[in-house]
C-alpha cells in the first residue's frame, strides 16, 4: 500500500502551471527521488505536501488521510518531516534547541504548565532530550550541540537540518536537495545516513536531488519532472537513460522527436 | 572559564547550570532584598521605579526579543492593567486578587486583539500597535465615568492582609512588594524559555516557514506570545499607576510605549538581563541629565532633552552595539575568559542582504 | 455649502498628510524600510525654510530660500542615510523602525534647541489671502498645497514607472543581492532615495508652515500620515496620496458630526479597520516567502 499518494495534482501561479496533473505514489519503506531540471516543480511538490501551497485540483493523501483538509502546521503531526533547499534553521538558537523544536509535535503539556514548569514538563523535557541525543549520536553532532547555528559552516547546518527533521520521528522524510553545496566527503556521509534512515529507522524517504550519482546509489525509484509534468518513472538507471529525460536536461530541440514520442510535452 | 561536567540532562533543564551561578544569583537576591537597609527613601523610590520598568520591559522583551514581533503600543496594555486593577480594588476586591486578575484580563484582551493583528508583519504590526496606543489615550478620556478621564484617578491604598503598603509612608514595603512581582515574572519568563513554549516562540522569530514545517501553529504561538506579553506589561502598568499615586490618560501616553521599546533595545534584545539594564538606563537617565544641566548652570530644564538624548543613545547602540548593554557585557566577559585568545572578529556582524517578501 | 467647505479644508490637510505619506512610501518602495522619522523630517524642512526666510533669522527672499532649503534637506536626507542607515544595511525592518523613531526624537530635540519650542509661522507668499467661490472659502495656501501635491505625486509616479533609476530603486528594494549582481549600485540608490525623501519632506513642511503655525511637535502628524500610507497600501504612491486625502477629509467631518472626543479617534479607528479587513491596504502586494 502506498504511504503517500498524489492524484492529478495541479497548481497554478497566475498563468504559470507549476505542477500539471501530477500522479505520484510512494510506497512505505522506499527511497524515492524527484529529479528534473531547474524550475521543473520539484520543490513545489514538497511545498504542496507541506501544505504551503494549495493545489487548484487533485488530492494528496498520506497514509489514507487527506492532507488537503489540514493546515500546514498539522501535517508534521501525521509524521511528515522535511528539510529545505536553502536551509531554514532557527539561526539564533543552538543546535540542541533546533533539534528540540523538532520534538514539538510530541509535546503534551499545556502553555500554563510550561509557564509554571511543572514536574510533568520536566519529565517530558528529559524524554525529548533523550530522543534528541539519539539523533545527535546518529549524525555525529556532539561537538556542535551547544553552538549557535549562526556560527556553523554550511555543511554542518545541512546535517542539523536533517537532524531536526529526524527528531520529529517521522514516517516520511522529505529531503530537498540534501547534497547540494556539500563536499564529496559530506555527500558520502549523507548517502550512508539516508541508507541508515531507511534501514535502521524504517523511515520512507522522498528526496529532490540533482546529484544523479547519489540518486543512483540510494534510491529505489525515481520520477523525473519537467514543466510540472511527470516525464519518466522507474529505477534510477531506467530514468537516466530515458530519452525524454535527456531531452529535458539538454533542451527539447536536440532530441525533440524522441521526446514527443515518449509523452505529450509542451 | 568554567567547564560543566554534565552528568545528566537536568543540568541543562535546571534554572542554573551549577552551584557557582546559583550562589551568584542568590547573593544578588540577598543584596536586592537588603537594599532598603542601605539606601535612603529617595533612592529606594528610584530602585522601585527601576524594578517597575523592568516588569513592563520583561513583558515587551517576551514579544520583541523572544518572538520577534515589535509592538509600539504596550502603553495601552499597561494602562489597561492599571485601570483594571484599580477599578477592582475600588470595588472591594483584595489587592492581590485584583492585581493578578488585572494581569489575566490584560493578557486575555491582548490575546484577542492579537488575533487580527497577527496577520500583520513587521511594519504593519508596528503601525497598528502604535495606533492602538493613541486610541487607548483617547478611549481613557471617552470612558471618563469609569476612568476619571483627564482628571485621572487616585490610587487606592494597598492593603495585603492588614499590611498597608504605601509609597510614601512605607517605601521599603513597596519596594519589597515590587521585588516579589519581579521575581515571579522573571521565574515565569525563565520557565517559558526552557520549555517547548519558549522554543516555539524562538522558532516563530527565526523562521516562520520552518516552524510551521515542525508543526508549530504560528497563529496560536503569536497569540500566546502577545497575550503573555500584554499580561506582564499589564502587571507593570498596575504597579506603575499605583506607584505614581495618581494617574490619568497622559500617564500611559504612547511615548511610554516607545520608551519601552527603546529600553529593551538598549538593554539587549532577547536577554532577561537586558530588560533590567534597560530599566536602569530609563529610570536614571532623567536624574543624570538634570544633574548635568544644573551643573552647566542653565538652571532650567531643556524640553525634549531626555527623549533627545535617549534617541541619540539608541542610535549609537543600534549602530555600534546591536546586542545592547547585556551584549556588551557578554563580549567583555568572553574576552576576559578567553584572555589572551579572544579574536577580534568573534562577534563580527554577519553581512546580510534584504530580500523582499512582496510581489511588486 | 457647509459640506463643500469641510471637504475643501479636509482636502488641503489631507494633501499634507499625503505628502508625508509619500515620503514613507518612497523610502519603503526603494529600501523596504519604513522611516518613522518622516514626520519629523517634514518639521525640520519647515524650520530650515523658516530659518532662512523669517526676518528674525536670515530674512532671505522666499523664492531664493526655497530651492536652498530643498537642497539642504536633500543633503540632510542623504547624510542620514550615509551615516546611520548604511550601517544597518540589510538588517531587519524592526531595527530600522526603532532606529528611525530614535532619529525622530533627536531631530525634534535639535530643532527645539535651535529654533525654540514656540509655534512660529513661515513668512511665505502663500500665506494669507483667500479665494471665494460662492460661499466656499479657499485660502491660497490650501490651493497651493493641493496643486503642489498633485504635481509632485504625478512626477514621482512617473519617475518610478518610467525612468531607469526609478526602476533600479524598485529592483534594489526587492532583492538587494540580485540587484547588486545586475550592476545596480544599491547603496548609492538608497542614498538618492533618502535625499529625495528629504526634498519631499521639505515641500510638505513648507506647505504645512504656510497653512499655519509650526512647532517641533508638528512631526507627530507623521502618525496620521502613517495611517494614510497604510490605508492607501504601503507600496503605492497614488495610494499614499489617496489615503492622505481620506484621513484629511474624515477629520473635519468627524469633528463636525460626531460627539466631541470621537473626532481624534476617527483616523486611527479607520486605520485599524483597514488593517483588520484589508491588512495590506487597498492594493495588496505581499505573498508568502518562497522556500
Amino acid at each position: 500500500m502506498s504511504l503517500l499518494e498524489l492524484k492529478d495534482v495541479t497548481l497554478k501561479f497566475g498563468g504559470l502551471t507549476a505542477v500539471n496533473a501530477l500522479n505520484l505514489s510512494v510506497k512505505e519503506g522506499e527511497v524515492f527521488a524527484l529529479v528534473g531540471p531547474n524550475g521543473a516543480g520539484k520543490s513545489t511538490v514538497f511545498n504542496l505536501i507541506s501544505r504551503f501551497y494549495t493545489p487548484a485540483s487533485g488530492s494528496i493523501r498520506f497514509d489514507g488521510q487527506d492532507l488537503l483538509a489540514r493546515p500546514s502546521h498539522a501535517v508534521p503531526a501525521l509524521g511528515v518531516a522535511r528539510t529545505f533547499q536553502n536551509i531554514e534553521l532557527f539561526h539564533q538558537a543552538t543546535v540542541l534547541q533546533n533539534l528540540l523544536v523538532g520534538r514539538h509535535r510530541h509535546r503534551s503539556t499545556s502553555a500554563l504548565e510550561n509557564i509554571f514548569f511543572t514536574p510533568r514538563v520536566r519529565a517530558e523535557e528529559r524524554a525529548h532530550r533523550e530522543a534528541v541525543e539519539e539523533v545527535i549520536d546518529f549524525l555525529d553532532l556532539q561537538p556542535y550541540r551547544d553552538q549557535r547555528i549562526a556560527g556553523l559552516p554550511y555543511g554542518i547546518r545541512k546535517v542539523v537540518e536533517l537532524g531536526r527533521a529526524l527528531a520529529t520521528k517521522p514516517r516520511l522524510l522529505l529531503l530537498d536537495e540534501p547534497a547540494s553545496g556539500l563536499s564529496v566527503e559530506e555527500t558520502q556521509n549523507m548517502r550512508w545516513w539516508i541508507d541508515d534512515i531507511r534501514r535502521q529507522m524504517g523511515i520512507t524517504v522522498v528526496m529532490v536531488e540533482h546529484d544523479m550519482g547519489l540518486v543512483a546509489r540510494v534510491c529505489d525509484r525515481v520520477v523525473a519532472l519537467d514543466g510540472g509534468k511527470k516525464i519518466a518513472e522507474g529505477t534510477p538507471a531506467q530514468v537516466q537513460s530515458d530519452p525524454a529525460v535527456i531531452a529535458a536536461y539538454l533542451g527539447t530541440s536536440a532530441v525533440s522527436k524522441t521526446a514527443s514520442a515518449s509523452g505529450e510535452r509542451q | 572559564m568554567r567547564f560543566h561536567f554534565k552528568t545528566n540532562y537536568d543540568t541543562d533543564i535546571d534554572l542554573f547550570p551549577d552551584w557557582w551561578k546559583r550562589g551568584l544569583y542568590l547573593a544578588l537576591l540577598v543584596f536586592a532584598m537588603g537594599l532598603p537597609l542601605l539606601l535612603d527613601e529617595f533612592f529606594i523610590g528610584e530602585m522601585t521605579n527601576v524594578l517597575i520598568w523592568s516588569v513592563s520591559g520583561l513583558g515587551l522583551m517576551l514579544l520583541t526579543g523572544q518572538t520577534g514581533q515589535v509592538s509600539l503600543g504596550h502603553s495601552a496594555f499597561m494602562a489597561l492593567g492599571c485601570y483594571a486593577c484599580v477599578l477592582m480594588m475600588e470595588a472591594g476586591v483584595p489587592f492581590i486578587v485584583a492585581f493578578l486578575l488585572a494581569g489575566v484580563i490584560t493578557g486575555v484582551i491582548g490575546g484577542l486583539i492579537a488575533i487580527p493583528a497577527l496577520k500583520l508583519h513587521g511594519v504593519y504590526l508596528a503601525i497598528a500597535t502604535l495606533a492602538l496606543a493613541i486610541l487607548a489615550d483617547d478611549l481613557i478620556v471617552l470612558l471618563a465615568p469609569w476612568t476619571g478621564g483627564v482628571n485621572g484617578k487616585y490610587a487606592p491604598e494597598i492593603n495585603i492582609l492588614g499590611l498597608v503598603i504605601d509609597r510614601w509612608s512605607t517605601p521599603d514595603y513597596y519596594y519589597w512588594m515590587v521585588l516579589v512581582v519581579v521575581l515571579g515574572v522573571t521565574w515565569a519568563y525563565r520557565n517559558i524559555l526552557r520549555s517547548p513554549l519558549g522554543r516555539s516562540f524562538a522558532a516563530v522569530r527565526d523562521s516562520e516557514i520552518s516552524a510551521q514545517a515542525m508543526g508549530v501553529d504560528i497563529a496560536r504561538t503569536k497569540t500566546m506570545a502577545f497575550g503573555l506579553s500584554c499580561a506582564i506589561a499589564g502587571l507593570g502598568g498596575a504597579l506603575m499607576g499605583l506607584f505614581a499615586g495618581a494617574f490619568n490618560n497622559e500617564t500611559f501616553n504612547f511615548l511610554i510605549a516607545i520608551q519601552l521599546v527603546m529600553m529593551v533595545v538598549v538593554g539587549g534584545l532577547g536577554f532577561i538581563h537586558g530588560a533590567f539594564l534597560g530599566a536602569v538606563v530609563v529610570a536614571f537617565l532623567p536624574q543624570l541629565l538634570s544633574i548635568l544641566t544644573s551643573s552647566f548652570g542653565r538652571g532650567m530644564s531643556v524640553p525634549g532633552l531626555e527623549t533627545g538624548v535617549f534617541g541619540f543613545l539608541l542610535i549609537l547602540f543600534i549602530l555600534f552595539e546591536p546586542m545592547g548593554l547585556y551584549g556588551r557585557w557578554l563580549k567583555i566577559r568572553t574576552w576576559a575568559e578567553l584572555f589572551p585568545f579572544a579574536r577580534k572578529d568573534m562577534f563580527k556582524r554577519q553581512k546580510s542582504y534584504l530580500k523582499t517578501e512582496r510581489l511588486r | 455649502m457647509d459640506v463643500v467647505q469641510l471637504l475643501v479644508s479636509g482636502l488641503a490637510n489631507g494633501c499634507v498628510y499625503g505628502l508625508v505619506a509619500l515620503g514613507f512610501v518612497l523610502i519603503y518602495k526603494a529600501t523596504e524600510a519604513v522611516n518613522f522619522a518622516q514626520g519629523d523630517l517634514m518639521m525640520l524642512g519647515a524650520f530650515v525654510t523658516l530659518g532662512l526666510v523669517n526676518p528674525q533669522y536670515l530674512g532671505m527672499p522666499f523664492w531664493l530660500a526655497l530651492p536652498l532649503a530643498l537642497l539642504i534637506m536633500a543633503l540632510i536626507g542623504y547624510l542620514i542615510d550615509a551615516t546611520i542607515l548604511r550601517a544597518v544595511f540589510g538588517e531587519s525592518q524592526t531595527a530600522i523602525i526603532i532606529l528611525t523613531i530614535a532619529l525622530g526624537f533627536v531631530i525634534r530635540f535639535v530643532v527645539g534647541v535651535i529654533w525654540g519650542h514656540d509655534p512660529q509661522s513661515l513668512h511665505s507668499p502663500l500665506a494669507g489671502g483667500d479665494l471665494r467661490f460662492g460661499g466656499v472659502v479657499l485660502s491660497i495656501a490650501d490651493l497651493a498645497v493641493i496643486i503642489t501635491t498633485l504635481l509632485l505625486t504625478f512626477f514621482l509616479f512617473q519617475f518610478f514607472q518610467r525612468t531607469r533609476i526609478g526602476l533600479a530603486m524598485q529592483a534594489a528594494s526587492q532583492n538587494q543581492m540580485a540587484a547588486y549582481y545586475m550592476g545596480i549600485p544599491v547603496k548609492r540608490v538608497q542614498g538618492l532615495v533618502w535625499a529625495l525623501a528629504g526634498v519631499v519632506a521639505a515641500v510638505a513642511g513648507v506647505l504645512y508652515a504656510s497653512k499655519g503655525a509650526i512647532d517641533p511637535n508638528a512631526g507627530f502628524i507623521g502618525i496620521k500620515a502613517f495611517a494614510a500610507a497604510v490605508i492607501g497600501g504601503f507600496g503605492s504612491l497614488p495610494g499614499a496620496l489617496f489615503g492622505g486625502i481620506i484621513v484629511g477629509v474624515i477629520e473635519p467631518f468627524a469633528a463636525r458630526y460626531l460627539p466631541p472626543g470621537y473626532s481624534q479617534i476617527a483616523p486611527y479607528a479607520l486605520l485599524i479597520l483597514v488593517l483588520v479587513f484589508r491588512p495590506h491596504g487597498l492594493f495588496a502586494q505581499v505573498r508568502t516567502k518562497k522556500v
